[in-house]
């Protein structure tokens, strides 16, 4: 029975994870895109030493000397593809989350328990990795140390996550001596501090050319907090209305109607 | 008096019980250990580390990676 609320609950998931997802490629295709545009024009205009094809396997060639993927293909199919794989993934993974958090967190229903979540979710997973290693167009960054930045950012989100679960088992630990508000002040101050620590001890990076627009960098930047912000708030809504009508399936469809909510 | 014990307000949140960890561990395993899979084809495969030569992969997650805040290239 508890393991087949589980199994709805990770489908449901997933599923929130793919209409959310469609509504942060739609936020993708018209505010992020151009900005690539923009940026990979730059690149073209001085095709020195930025190879766009792949980390050292062919560093000779650039991309427009041989398109493995053309630019139409990999402004819709592709990043709908990223997009959608990775909004299920997270619905996954946000859904399972959910089965530890849900009447474990505090006195919250599904869907509040689902929004909380996701807005957690959505700074430690993105927002906290990327005030340290900001997301980045094509023509920033150098090919050879890609290894060194993609281990420095799973790093980054990795420990983010693992600093947030623990700041919340010590709010649950804090709660009955302080009381439920101070407890989560403590934790996200603990939290805080710890992100604060990370952030002084890991290494900088700065690959920005000197010559990179600053606006595109900005809008660029900014138009990737969007994509995520749509996908974890999307994700947080879709999730928590389908595990309230999965959960408590009575009191859902007097409310539209404005009637009193069922009883419990 | 009776009234107001059975008639719930709207300020009543519905608490479900928490689900027994027994009952979630299974399924947080193995289907965290697969989406954890996916997000490292989106993310990173063909840029730091490749399990498959070549760079289609790449190629075609190209945009997302750049958008969702994976380092590309």
């Amino acid at each position: 029975m508890n393991s087949a609320t589980v199994r709805n609950l990770l489908v449901r998931g997933m599923l929130a994870g793919l209409a959310a997802g469609v509504l942060a490629l739609v936020v993708a295709y018209f505010l992020g895109e151009p900005n690539v545009d923009s940026a990979i024009g730059l690149e073209e205009a001085h095709t020195h030493t930025h190879t766009h094809g792949d980390a050292g396997a062919d560093a000779g060639g650039g991309h427009d000397e041989e398109e493995v993927v053309s630019r139409s293909l990999q402004s819709t199919a592709g990043l709908a593809t990223g997009i959608l794989v990775y909004g299920v993934a997270f619905g996954g993974i946000a859904a399972l989350a959910f089965c530890f958090a849900l009447g474990r967190i505090g006195r919250f229903g599904p869907r509040a328990t689902a929004l909380l979540l996701s807005g957690c979710a959505l700074l430690a997973v993105y927002v906290v990795p990327y005030l340290k290693y900001p997301v980045n167009p094509p023509a920033v960054g150098d090919p050879d140390t890609i290894g060194k930045r993609t281990t420095l950012y799973f790093l980054m989100m990795v420990l983010s996550v693992l600093l947030a679960i623990a700041a919340t088992l010590l709010g649950k630990r804090l709660a009955p001596t302080l009381g439920t508000w101070y407890a989560t002040v403590a934790a996200v101050a603990a939290f805080a501090v710890a992100v604060g620590l990370a952030y002084a001890f890991l290494p900088v990076i700065n690959e920005v050319p000197d010559d990179f627009p600053a606006t595109l960098l900005w809008r660029f930047r900014l138009s990737a907090l969007a994509i995520q912000t749509v996908l974890w708030g999307g994700l947080g809504l879709f999730l928590g209305e389908l595990a309230e009508r999965l959960l408590n399936p009575k009191a859902v469809p007097s409310e539209p109607g404005g009637a009193v909510p069922a009883a419990r | 008096m009776a009234q107001h014990v059975a008639q719930p307000t709207a300020t009543d949140p519905f608490v479900p019980a928490a689900l027994p960890l027994k009952a979630i561990a299974p399924w947080a395993v193995f289907f965290g250990i697969l989406m954890l899979i996916l997000l490292y084809f989106v993310g990173a495969e063909q840029g730091a580390t490749s399990v498959f030569s070549g760079t289609g992969v790449h190629e075609w997650v190209h945009d997302a990676r750049h958008l969702l805040g994976f380092p590309c290239h």
